[in-house]
């Protein structure tokens, strides 16, 4: 159950949601101490737990996806199967009981399993009802399904990385679903505020898409006032000079640096003991260092190749000037940074053995988020139709049999 | 096609989901966005700069090209929705003035390197005396403590730092950053979500606490499930270029771009239910056009699993897309997989998200008025609908200082005050 000192305590959030964009907006949720019920359904599991890897030592199972659990840590995972009126029941009797409801189905969903907001609203008028869907709830291609590794296109990112004259690559994944998670967290989190001094419930309509354009408002300005499409243009930036990613020993390591004054570039010059750099016409002011880039990372590329790129950070940062470790996926893990964080919480789990849960960006000084471990598919069955719905045993037994409770 | 979509039919304006609250923003450009987002639900937002103004006004690109402190579109776009005052706080008397206006404060944002509010007595700690209500965001390359947290920071070194660009790029060559900068959207964004729940948390308590954004651990989650892939199987996922990578058990990579008429085309053929109807789509609307050869229509993607897949199948796979898709545009694309359920979108510029008529029906885009502009100039939307009322900005950008008066007048302070204040160096 949860956390008695979290800052949510007592907020209570029932989920019917599949992937990330919906389920980690209850995972924060719960983290910070609500109670949050992810509803599922064993005849129809969340692509999560079925056809994307990583499996727990590539063995494919409804508990062993390191994608599921890295997206619901800290919840009570129920199922039951809505296409039976049983079950359309019990899923009602938890709407009732919520405070919140998360839902990311494309729209019409919902409505058809009976759970759309004018059907909810009747049975709890002060729920907040996030949907958070790829296009919203109204306009012409509302009803167009997709996942955020294609929508983060649309959107306008993919056309802003790699380098200006070849192919956009890719952003790694679906990293529009992960912008639309924190806005639909601050949406819910305002709504509840609303709930909280009026007693009415909102419905937010969360379209992914819009979500996703704050992130890029600078380019959609710059087209609308000055008519040019911005593009993309490697790690190169209009405003800073050396900035880009270097190559350092090692097989396929990297630094970054960036040099944002011509105090910092003296830093630089010293710092790598080429004090010389500093005298050349050629790099005598952004304007000059911008018009021989090519040049100036050239030089700075036959420095960085003869270091670790942890070198390279330390020797720079020690000077003052900005500069990074490329980290690969395994070295987040040892970032000492990180670590001290605590952002990485390995944590026991039955089938997956132990699971490194990831713990939010933000640490409250009085009431830090606590991370549980996920849960297996309708672990607490039992618990939340027995002691929070209040159904006896025997009731719960017969709706297992009978597959309302899948 | 489907039935009426739940409607909302108690119409929720954004800006007063937040009760009446007061916030603090003393952040630079990488804390812009979070007091932009308190702004747009209600918030009282009063963005304090220093005397000549905040220095991320100097950013370009400018509104016509025209460098000027009221003219940077990154500033427009962050700061809307915001009054605006200035105050030094290098001075005594600008400290004093900050914590005056902090005891009436709910929300103090702000992103200043560790220790340096500390050093003038506006630290947390300073000011939760004086307001135990307070909620304090701190918005820092790597957070209020820890190995790294005096170490500079910028877009490039938290991207590379969170590991999202070893993700990114084409394998054997650097790795990449998004072009536009990406670190101060994902902290400006959590450090809100944080500053929410800490509130949520006051308004049952009375307690305010302190908020510690890391941009580093922020952009973790634009890793999406990637982790978990170290966590069970030890395993760095390498950049895949165009490719997207880690779907596969074999090591296989699924291409994702595609090449169309006009520019390129996001595509991939998915596994499971979802999958197997686009990708019966996609043959189809092939077929449709003459265009899809014999042996692909015979494809039984109910059986087709990703997972198992290996790169010779996924590449005799994928062969016939790139030949039709190079003679699509963007906008057929665009219409054809709305209308017939394809996985996919457009590679997306600014002009393509502009014209994009889902916006239009949603009323997505807004005009705000700039009357020292003489224009008005359409901005995006709001993040999300709680309404049918769109419209998320209520006042544009403030001029340095343009709140100056209405803002200390609140202090008590008369304007023969302010003008000394000034010749002072604190406004």
């Amino acid at each position: 159950m949860a956390g008695t000192a979290g800052a949510l305590t007592g907020v209570k959030v029932v989920e019917f949601a599949v992937f990330a964009a919906g389920p980690m907006v209850g995972k924060h949720l719960a983290e910070h101490g609500a109670t949050v019920i992810r509803v599922e359904s064993r005849s129809r599991p969340d692509g999560f737990r079925v056809h994307y890897p990583p499996y727990k030592d590539n063995i494919p199972g409804l508990n062993r996806t390191g994608s599921f659990a890295l997206f619901n840590d800290s919840k009570l995972g129920v199922t039951l199967n809505l296409k039976r009126a049983e079950g359309l029941a019990l899923a009602r009797r938890l709407v009732a009981w919520a405070d919140v409801l998360i839902e990311n189905f494309v729209p019409g969903v919902m409505a058809r399993n009976g759970l759309g907001y004018e059907a909810v609203r009747e049975i709890n008028p002060s729920l907040v009802y996030l949907s958070s869907c790829n296009m919203g709830q109204t306009g012409p291609r509302s009803g167009q399904r997709g996942f955020g590794s294609q929508l983060t296109s649309q959107a306008g990112f993919t056309y802003l990385t790699g380098y200006p004259g070849e192919d956009p690559v890719l952003l790694f994944g679906p990293y529009i679903d992960f912008v639309a998670v924190g806005f639909g967290l601050i949406a819910v989190l305002a709504a509840l505020d609303y709930r909280r001094r009026t007693g009415r419930g909102v419905h937010v309509d969360l379209a992914q898409y819009e979500a996703g354009l704050q992130f890029v408002a600078p380019a959609l300005l710059e087209y609308e006032a000055n008519g040019r499409t911005m593009t993309r243009m490697g790690n190169r930036s209009p405003h800073a000079a050396p900035h880009g990613a270097y190559p350092c020993r090692g097989e396929d390591r990297w630094c970054v640096i960036a040099v944002c004054t011509e105090d910092e570039w003296h830093a630089l010059c010293r710092a790598v003991g080429h004090p010389e750099w500093a005298e050349d016409r050629r790099f005598e002011s952004l304007a000059a260092r911008k018009a021989h880039e090519d040049e100036l990372d050239a030089l700075v590329g036959a420095w960085t190749a003869q270091r670790a790129p942890e070198e390279v950070m330390e020797t720079l940062q020690e000077a003052g000037v900005r500069a990074g470790v490329v980290n690969r996926l395994g070295d987040l893990f040892s970032d000492p940074q990180l670590v001290h964080r605590r952002v990485w919480q390995e944590l026991p789990h039955p089938e997956l053995e132990r699971f490194h849960y990831e713990a939010p960006p933000f640490i409250l000084s009085e009431t830090p988020a606590e991370l549980r471990r996920s849960p297996l598919l309708g672990e607490h069955n039992r618990q939340v139709y027995r002691d929070i719905l209040g159904l006896p045993d025997e009731e719960i037994d017969r709706l297992i049999a009978d597959g309302a409770i899948d | 096609m489907h039935e009426r979509l739940s409607h909302i039919t108690e119409p929720v304006a954004p800006g007063t989901l937040l009760g009446p609250v007061r916030v603090l923003d003393l952040t630079d450009r990488h804390g812009w966005l979070c007091g932009r987002i308190l702004g747009d639900l209600g918030a009282d937002v009063v963005k304090v700069e220093p005397p000549g103004g905040d220095p991320g006004r100097r950013l370009g690109p400018f509104y016509h090209d025209e460098p000027h402190p009221h003219k940077s579109l990154p500033w427009l776009a962050y700061n809307a929705n915001k009054r605006g005052v200035t105050l030094s706080l290098d001075h005594a008397e600008g400290q004093d003035l900050l914590r005056r206006l902090a005891r009436a404060a709910d929300f103090l944002i702000e992103s200043a390197p560790p220790g340096s509010l500390e050093a003038r007595g506006l630290g947390y700690r300073a000011l939760a005396a004086l307001n135990p209500r307070l909620v304090f965001t701190s918005i820092t390359p790597f957070g209020q403590d820890g190995p790294y947290a005096r170490y500079r920071g910028s877009d490039l070194v938290a991207m590379a730092m969170s590991g999202f660009m070893s993700l990114v790029g084409e394998p054997g060559r650097p790795p990449l950053r998004v072009s536009l900068p990406q670190a101060a959207m994902w902290a400006g964004m959590y450090a809100a979500a944080g500053s929410l729940i800490a509130h949520h948390h006051r308004e049952a308590t009375g307690r305010g606490q302190h908020v510690d954004v890391s941009m580093q651990a922020s952009l973790l989650w634009a890793l999406a499930n990637a982790p978990a892939h170290w966590s069970l199987l030890r395993e760095h996922l390498c950049r895949g270029g165009s490719r997207i990578v880690g779907r596969s058990t074999t090591g296989a990579r699924m291409r994702a771009i595609y090449r169309c008429r006009d520019g390129h085309i996001n595509f991939i053929f998915y596994g499971g239910e979802a999958g197997r109807r686009s990708n019966e789509a996609m043959v189809q609307w092939m077929a449709e056009l003459g265009e899809a050869p014999e042996w692909l229509t015979r494809v039984d993607w109910g059986t087709f699993n990703v997972a198992t897949s290996t790169q010779e199948e996924i590449d005799r796979l994928e062969q016939p897309f790139v030949e039709f898709l190079r003679r699509r545009t963007k906008a057929e694309f665009a219409a054809a997989s709305a209308q017939r359920g394809i996985l996919g979108y457009p590679v997306a510029d600014a002009r393509d998200i502009r014209d994009d008529p889902q916006l239009a029906a949603r009323g997505f885009w807004q005009e705000v008025e700039h009357p020292e502009l003489g224009v008005t100039v359409t901005y995006p939307g709001p993040f999300a609908r709680f309404s049918a009322a769109a419209g998320a900005i209520r006042r544009r950008a403030p001029g340095i200082g343009e709140h100056n008066a209405e803002v200390y007048s609140e202090l008590g302070l008369s304007a023969g005050d302010l003008d000394a204040l000034r010749q002072r160096g604190i406004l």
